[in-house]
C-alpha cells in the first residue's frame, strides 16, 4: 500500500511539473534519466533475478524505436499505439532470446545478445523506407492538451513507463515467479529437479524484460525528431543499463531504480560540465569498481547499516 | 546482385586471405576463453589497443610488424596482470563469477575504448609501409600485399601457438588446466600460475594481431565492437580451444563474409559474423571442430 501511495505521489508530482513553467531543459534531461530507469529495471528482471546477462539492451531499445517510427510513418499512429507496438516487438525478440537460453548459459547467452544488436542494426541500415544509414527526420505531431510542449508530454509518458516498469519488477520479485527465477540463478539444474518450470519462467522473464526495453525505446524518435541506426543501436545503451542495475544492486527491485537514477543524473552533469567521452569513462570505471569492490551495489552498501 | 564465376573465384581467394587474418585475431581469445574459460569480452578492445601502440611506434619509424613483435612482451605482462586481477576479484571468491566477470570485462573494454578516444580522438588511424597500398597482380586478380603480409603472419602465429601448446611442457600444462583443473591441483601443480601464464600468452598474441589489424585497414577506437562478433564467432565455431579448428573456422567466416561483400554489398557484411555466431550458438554450440 505504501508503495502504491508513493508511486501515485511521484506520478502526480511529475504531472504537475510538466504543467508548471520549469525550464524546458529540465524535461530534456529528466527524460533520459527516466529512460534509463526503465531500461535498468527491465534488464534486472532477467539479469538480476535469473542471472542471465543481457548485453543486448541496445537491440531491444533500437527495435522499439524503429517499430515506433514504422507505425508513425506508415499509419500515423499515435504515441500510445507506437509504445504498445514497440513493447510487442520487444517482447517477441525477448521470447526469441529466451528460446536461446534453452541451450546457452552464461557468456554464450551474453554474446548471442550482442549479436542481436548488430544484426538488427544492419537490417535497419539496409531498410530504405525507414531512412537507411542516413536516418530519417520526423515531424512531431501537434501536442495534445493539457501539455504545452511535446517534450513535456514525453517526460510525463516516460514517468508513466518508469512507474509501470518498477511496479512490474516489484510484482515479479515478490511473486512465485521471482522465487523461481532466483532458484534458476542459484543452480538451474537443482531448480529444474525440484519442479521449478525453468523454461517457462525464463521465457516469461525474457519476454517481460524485452517488452519493457522496447517500450523504453518507443518515445526516443519523437524526443529527437530523428532516427538513425548507429545511435539507436549504440552499445552504450547496453553498458549504461548494465552499469545502472549493477551499481544500484541487482537483488531488489529498488536497486536498478537507485542505480539508474544516480548514474544517469551523474552522466547528465558530467556531459554538460566536462565532455561526453569522460561521461562514458565514468560509467566504465564505476561499473568495474562496483563489480569488484561492492558486488551488491549501493543497496548492498547500505544494507550493512539499515535493514529493510 | 550480379553473379559470375570470376567474381566468385575472386571472392573465394579474398575470403581465404581474410579468413587466415580472422583466425589470427581470434587465436588469443581461443586460448583465454576457449581453453581457460575466462569470459574475455575485452579481447578485441585489447587488440585495438595494440593497433594504437603500433601506430605510435610506427610514428618513430618502426615497421608495423616489428612494432607488433616489440609490443608482445609488454602485452604479455599486461595479460598476466589482467588475469591476476580477475582471479583475485572473481575466480577466487567463486560465487556468481559469471555475471560479475562478464560485467568486469565489458566495463574494461569500454574503459580501453574511451581511453583511446581521449588520447587519439575518434578519427581513423593508419600506418605506412612498403607493402601497404600496393598489390600483387596475378593474372586478372589483384591481391593487396597488405592482405598477403597479414596472411603470412597469421599462419605463422597460429601454427607456432598450436605447436607451443602441443609440444612444450608449459603448453601441455595449459591444455591440462583446460581439461581438468582439480586433477592438476591434486598432482601438486598450481593451476592459477599456469592460467596466468597462458592468459599472458593470449594477450601477447593480441599485440601482434593488433599490428595486423592496422596493416589490413584503418583503425578507430570503436572497432572492437565489430570484432566481438568476429572473434567469438571464430572461437565458438572452432569448438572451444581447438587451435587448428580456429584456422578452419576463420576460413569459413572469411569466405562467407567475402562472398556477402562481393554479391550483396558492404552494408550487409558486418551482420555475417554475428549471424553465423547466432546460428552456431543455436544449432551446434560445441562448434564444428569441438572436442
Amino acid at each position: 500500500m505504501k508503495y502504491w501511495t508513493g508511486a501515485a505521489v511521484l506520478l502526480i508530482a511529475a504531472f504537475a511539473a510538466s504543467l508548471s513553467d520549469v525550464n524546458e531543459y529540465f524535461f530534456y534531461a529528466a527524460f533520459v534519466v527516466l529512460q534509463f530507469i526503465v531500461l535498468a529495471t527491465a534488464w534486472n528482471i532477467l539479469g538480476g533475478y535469473a542471472g542471465y546477462v543481457n548485453f543486448g539492451t541496445a537491440a531491444f531499445f533500437g527495435l522499439g524505436a524503429y517499430t515506433a517510427v514504422l507505425l508513425f510513418k506508415a499509419l500515423s499512429a499515435p504515441l500510445a499505439v507506437q509504445i504498445a507496438g514497440a513493447a510487442a516487438m520487444g517482447g517477441l525478440l525477448g521470447f526469441g532470446a529466451g528460446m536461446l537460453t534453452l541451450r546457452l548459459r552464461g557468456i554464450f547467452f551474453a554474446i548471442a545478445t550482442v549479436a542481436l544488436i548488430f544484426i538488427l542494426e544492419t537490417v535497419m541500415i539496409n531498410w530504405r523506407y525507414l531512412g537507411g544509414a542516413t536516418g530519417l527526420q520526423l515531424l512531431r505531431p501537434d501536442v495534445a492538451a493539457p501539455f504545452d510542449s511535446y517534450t513535456r508530454m514525453l517526460f510525463f509518458v516516460m514517468a508513466l513507463e518508469a512507474v509501470a516498469a518498477v511496479s512490474v519488477a516489484r510484482y515479479i520479485q515478490t511473486s512465485w515467479i521471482g522465487r523461481g527465477l532466483r532458484a534458476i540463478r542459484d543452480t538451474e539444474e537443482a531448480a529444474e529437479a525440484s519442479g521449478v518450470p525453468t523454461l517457462r519462467l525464463k521465457l516469461v522473464a525474457c519476454t517481460v524484460s524485452g517488452a519493457l526495453m522496447g517500450a523504453a525505446g518507443a518515445p526516443m524518435p519523437m524526443y529527437l525528431s530523428f532516427i538513425e541506426p548507429a545511435s539507436s543501436f549504440n552499445l552504450l545503451y547496453s553498458v549504461n543499463t548494465l552499469a545502472g542495475a549493477i551499481i544500484g544492486g541487482t537483488a531488489h527491485w529498488a536497486g536498478p531504480l537507485i542505480g539508474a537514477l544516480a548514474l544517469a543524473s551523474l552522466q547528465q552533469i558530467v556531459t554538460v560540465t566536462i565532455s561526453n567521452e569522460v561521461n562514458v569513462l565514468v560509467v566504465g570505471v564505476l561499473l568495474v569498481a562496483f563489480v569488484v569492490g561492492a558486488p551488491d551495489g549501493i543497496l548492498g552498501l547500505f544494507k550493512r547499516w539499515i535493514r529493510f | 546482385m550480379i553473379f559470375s564465376f570470376d567474381l566468385l573465384a575472386e571472392a573465394l581467394l579474398f575470403g581465404v586471405l581474410l579468413g587466415c587474418f580472422y583466425a589470427a585475431v581470434s587465436i588469443g581469445l581461443s586460448v583465454s576463453f576457449g581453453l581457460l574459460d575466462v569470459p574475455n569480452v575485452a579481447h578485441p578492445a585489447v587488440m585495438v589497443l595494440g593497433s594504437y601502440f603500433t601506430y605510435v611506434l610506427a610514428g618513430y619509424g618502426f615497421d608495423p610488424i616489428v612494432a607488433g613483435v616489440v609490443l608482445m612482451p609488454a602485452f604479455f605482462l599486461l595479460g598476466m596482470l589482467i588475469y591476476r586481477f580477475y582471479y583475485e576479484s572473481f575466480e577466487r571468491r567463486g560465487t556468481e563469477a559469471g555475471v560479475r566477470g562478464l560485467a568486469f570485462f565489458f566495463g574494461l573494454a569500454f574503459i580501453i575504448e574511451v581511453g583511446l578516444i581521449l588520447a587519439f580522438g575518434v578519427d581513423q588511424r593508419s600506418v605506412q609501409a612498403a607493402y601497404i597500398g600496393t598489390s600483387l597482380a596475378l593474372g586478372e586478380y589483384r591481391i593487396p600485399y597488405r592482405m598477403l603480409v597479414a596472411f603470412g603472419v597469421a599462419l605463422l602465429l597460429t601454427f607456432s601457438l598450436s605447436l607451443y601448446l602441443s609440444k612444450t611442457f608449459i603448453g601441455r600444462a595449459i591444455k591440462a588446466v583446460a581439461q581438468d583443473e582439480p586433477a592438476l591441483r591434486l598432482m601438486g601443480a598450481n593451476p592459477v600460475r599456469i592460467k596466468q601464464w597462458a592468459f599472458g600468452i593470449a594477450t601477447g598474441a593480441s599485440a601482434l594481431a593488433g599490428a595486423m589489424l592496422i596493416i589490413v585497414g584503418p583503425v578507430e577506437p570503436a572497432l572492437d565492437r565489430l570484432y566481438i562478433g568476429r572473434t567469438f564467432c571464430v572461437v565458438v565455431l572452432a569448438g572451444l580451444g581447438s587451435m587448428t579448428g580456429t584456422l578452419g573456422a576463420g576460413l569459413i567466416l572469411g569466405v562467407a563474409e567475402s562472398i556477402v561483400l562481393m554479391f550483396f554489398g558492404a552494408s550487409w557484411a558486418p551482420a555475417v559474423a554475428f549471424g553465423l555466431l547466432l546460428v552456431v550458438l543455436g544449432i551446434r554450440p560445441q562448434g564444428l571442430f569441438g572436442r
